[in-house]
């Protein structure tokens, strides 16, 4: 028989820097600011610590994956929509990218915007019709476009085909590269994070708690499904288009399952709704898969393994044990 | 009392399979009336709030209130035309606190146009909403997560949702089922209140005895029917009503 | 008179593949996201049994549709009954669970040339004027008998009773003494064994490649969206549209447009009528 549980109790000094009297001593502001200052500083030096050319492009690649994911969990978490089409918003903008640059020769600053807007006018109209499916009907749907658009390009043999389209302008220098994504992925989160408790955000949150309440509510649900939709499209589009001119190449691989399923891989790893957490997980899973890039197709079987083993067994994932560990002490009490 | 009507509803009828919820049914409600439904356990009461709110369509009839044919609109069109319900199954947005869930009803169309496009602070018209209702504000019960108040304080909730759209028309769904006796004597003078401000409301109800103090109109169903309608003393003395309700309820 | 032949082996192909993903939801409530996966991985093992033990083809068979079976039930038993009753966390879960069986095996090399099942008979016949192998009629025959087992099966056995309470009423179900947790397990066990009947009997007409595992998920995706979740009649019908569709498009289009037809037919079915053709599920009105 168990005869002892854990008790939680919050910290002291998280109890106090609730609220308004956080601005009372040095200490305490520290302690409400010191996670922040770690992730955004943490990410700003990032690239000054890798040495190597190729790790480089890795924290880019890394940006991408934690952009996706954290739209995943925006969607999933703060809208009630399973989003597993990440690629579609990758594919479009990579694509638009692409096409203007290669074929009528735009340069990169008006390329990446157009794509981003482009990009995601054109997910939202695809996935307007769906919007009002529960659950998993969503979820198939926006599986299926991106396959789709990657079969049709391949049987029309449009946009190079298969081959795709080569010799796109890159960024031209490294630094630029990283920090470009760097800064729009902290811009993304903390604004994501600050949209949420907004009162649109708050609309966003009602619909996925009671869509019935919201709509008896004189609040048309799918306009709100809509423009959380075009938000989150749009931050996908964007980073399809970087990745586009990261490489200084498209093809069908942007609309691959990896952009799909990575996202939720990570999301479920770094914790569901915590939008931390899904940044950090990418900042986890990718390096780690890279590491294993000698394994070949094993590395998807291994990420696969975590997350089964997170979903099944610790579905609270690590940024909600992190956050526990950070604002709660645990002891073992008799009972 | 001027007579101005409403909300009509005309031979409305709707099935669900083979089960008749509602049949041939037409009433109008009364500017500034308390109109009650009663009938007992699956007579259509609740279907025929979702026909009016728009959640369900019907299979013929018409549902006409400010000129307008609310089975061809959407819920939130409905609502958007002030015909605002309550749900019998509360689900409050759990994740928000109490407060933050008003904020919904307050940031949709009609909120804005009520308050002359201007709401200032949404947070503040939200907690002053719930004081009016209820909420101790001193005891910060408008600051509490939803998901820990008790049932009654939901109830009010949902009545809060209602009025933060500014209504036409009130429709409680079973607004006292559920609660106890205490929450219930709170309740009774909110409606009260409601109704002194010349709120036209439809209640649908079980506990009689409450609903006959605020109710000016009752009217009974059975089988998705209309089967009496009156003053809450006609309606009692009905041998149909008692039929009715023979061996299911007691009425005081 | 060709299209006609083959657009019914190609139905009963689709069938066959959908019927255990369509059975498993129909009865638990639960998409499997790995079915895919089991049809690929039946294929494997009766592949090892055959070449590297050297079984009869018949024994080999048999165990590797008793081992996917017990898979199944046991990813049932361990790791999805934790997750019942999230539909998200269930599909990324299975589909997961899919995702690593299959790269595991392409990890493995399972792919290409050397990777053949023997058809049952060797050699082909004449129907109507059209030349026909042996293995396609097998797969015909085949889809009519799992179809009519599974229908005395579930009308007419205890087990098969029960499996058909659950999917119609879980809690009155679980009130008549009928275990839900053991009944999705039975499920999930019949699922599996049934895609790897599909396997066994559909993988002899080509080699074994890790995308059929992947396009399989979608054709028996697509197929129960078409006819409507956990709706038999649906499916078959589905399994019919879908065969004959995909038929037509390699014969009048062009082969490479196969599964944009599938693709287009599940996208225009959820958003046209979510609930399928035969769908029970008001989606739009539920939960008032």
């Amino acid at each position: 028989m168990e005869t002892r549980r854990k008790e939680r109790l919050d910290r002291g000094i998280r109890v106090r820097t609730n609220g308004i009297y956080a601005i009372s001593s040095l200490k305490e502001m520290m302690y409400l600011l010191a996670p922040r200052l770690a992730l955004i500083l943490g990410l700003l030096i990032l690239p000054l610590l890798i040495p190597n050319p190729y790790w480089q492009r890795v924290v880019a690649i890394m940006s991408i994956f934690a952009l996706l994911s954290l739209i995943f969990d925006f969607l999933a978490h703060y809208v009630g929509i399973v989003n597993l089409g990440g690629a579609l918003f990758i594919g479009l903008g990579g694509y638009i990218a692409g096409i203007l640059n290669s074929y009528f020769g735009l340069p990169l600053f008006v390329t990446i915007p157009v794509a981003t807007i482009g990009g995601a006018a054109i997910s939202t109209l695809l996935l307007l019709p769906c919007l009002p499916m529960r659950g998993i009907y969503f979820a198939i749907v926006s599986l299926m476009y991106p396959l789709l658009f990657a079969k049709i390009i391949e049987a029309l043999n449009i946009f190079g085909g298969t081959d795709g389209i080569p010799g796109l302008t890159t960024f031209g220098n490294i630094w630029i590269d990283q920090y470009l994504i760097i800064a729009v992925l902290l811009l993304t989160l903390f604004a994501l994070r600050r949209l949420v408790n907004e009162d649109f955000g708050l609309v966003l949150r009602g619909i996925k708690d009671n869509d019935q309440a919201v709509k008896a509510s004189g609040i048309s649900i799918t306009r709100y499904k809509a423009q959380a939709v075009f938000i989150a499209s749009a931050i996908g589009s964007f980073a399809g288009a970087y990745l586009t001119h990261l490489y200084g190449w498209v093809g069908i691989s942007l609309f691959a399952l990896d952009f799909s399923i990575f996202p939720i891989a990570a999301t479920v790893l770094g914790g569901l709704g915590t939008l931390v957490g899904p940044v950090l997980g990418a900042f986890i899973l990718i390096p780690l898969t890279e590491t294993m890039r000698a394994f070949g197709t094993l590395r998807i079987v291994f990420y696969s393994i975590i997350l089964v083993g997170f979903i099944v067994f610790k579905p609270e994932g690590l940024m909600k044990y992190f956050e526990r560990k950070y604002y709660q002490f645990e002891h073992w009490r008799e009972v | 009392m001027s007579q101005e009507v409403l909300l009509q509803v005309k031979d409305v009828s709707k099935s669900f399979g083979g089960v008749k919820a509602i049949n041939n049914l037409s009433f109008d409600l009364i500017k500034g009336e308390v109109l009650g439904i009663i009938g007992p356990n699956g007579s259509g009461k609740t279907t025929l709030v979702n026909l009016i709110t728009g959640f369900v369509k019907p299979d013929s009839g018409k549902i006409l209130a400010m000129g307008k044919d609310l089975t061809k609109l959407q819920p939130h069109k409905i609502a958007d035309l002030g015909i605002t319900r309550t749900f019998q199954i509360m689900r409050p947005y759990y994740t928000l606190s109490a407060f933050k869930n008003l904020i919904i009803p307050l940031y949709s169309p009609r909120a804005k146009r009520a308050r002359g496009g201007n709401l200032g602070d949404r947070d503040t018209v939200a907690i002053d909403l719930l004081e009016e209702i209820g909420f101790e504000r001193d005891a910060y019960v408008p600051y509490k997560l939803a998901s820990t108040l008790p049932q009654g304080y939901l109830k009010r909730l949902e009545l809060a949702r209602c009025l933060a759209l500014r209504p036409e028309i009130i429709i409680a769904d079973e607004l006292f089922s559920g609660l106890s006796m205490s929450e219930i004597a709170t309740m009774v003078p909110i409606m009260e209140k409601l109704q002194m401000s010349g709120m036209t409301i439809v209640m649908i109800e079980h506990r009689l005895r409450e609903l006959f103090m605020v109710a000016n109109r009752i009217m009974v169903m059975n089988f998705g029917e209309k089967i009496a309608e009156g003053t809450p003393d006609e309606v009692m003395d009905d041998e149909k009503v008692k039929e009715a309700y023979l061996g299911t309820e007691t009425v005081v | 008179m060709e299209i006609l032949v083959y657009g019914t082996v190609n139905s009963i192909v689709f069938a066959l593949i959908a019927i255990g993903f369509t059975l498993v939801y129909g009865i638990s409530r639960l998409s499997n996201f790995a079915h895919g996966a089991l049809y690929i991985l039946t294929g494997y093992i009766t592949w090892q049994f055959l070449n590297r033990l050297g079984l009869n083809y018949a024994v080999a068979i048999i165990l590797a549709l008793i081992i996917t079976a017990l898979l199944g039930a046991a990813m049932y038993r361990f790791l999805l009954i934790r997750v019942r009753g999230m539909p998200s966390s269930e599909i990324i879960a299975s589909f997961a669970i899919g995702l690593a069986i299959m790269e595991a095996l392409r990890w493995r090399g399972f792919v290409g040339q050397t990777y053949i099942l023997p058809p049952f008979i060797e050699g082909t016949t004449e129907i109507a004027g059209v030349l026909i192998d042996w293995q396609r009629i097998i797969i015909v025959i085949g889809g009519l008998v799992v179809m009519i087992f599974l229908w005395l099966f579930t009308h007419y056995t205890k087990i098969g009773l029960a499996l058909r309470a659950i999917a119609q009423d879980e809690r009155a179900a679980m009130m008549l003494g009928i275990d839900s947790d053991l009944t999705a397990v039975i499920a999930l066990a019949l699922g599996s064994a049934l895609a790897g009947v599909a396997a066994i009997a559909i993988l002899p007409l080509g080699n074994i490649t890790v995308e059929t595992g992947y396009n399989v998920l979608i054709y028996a995706i697509a197929v129960c969206i078409i006819g409507g979740l956990g709706s038999w009649t649906g499916a078959i019908v589905a399994a019919f549209i879908l065969g004959f569709a995909q038929i037509l498009t390699v014969a009048y289009i062009a082969p490479q447009w196969q599964l944009v037809v599938v693709f287009l037919a599940i996208i225009l079915t959820l958003i046209l009528r979510p609930s399928g053709l035969f769908g029970k599920q008001k989606e739009l009105e539920e939960r008032v």
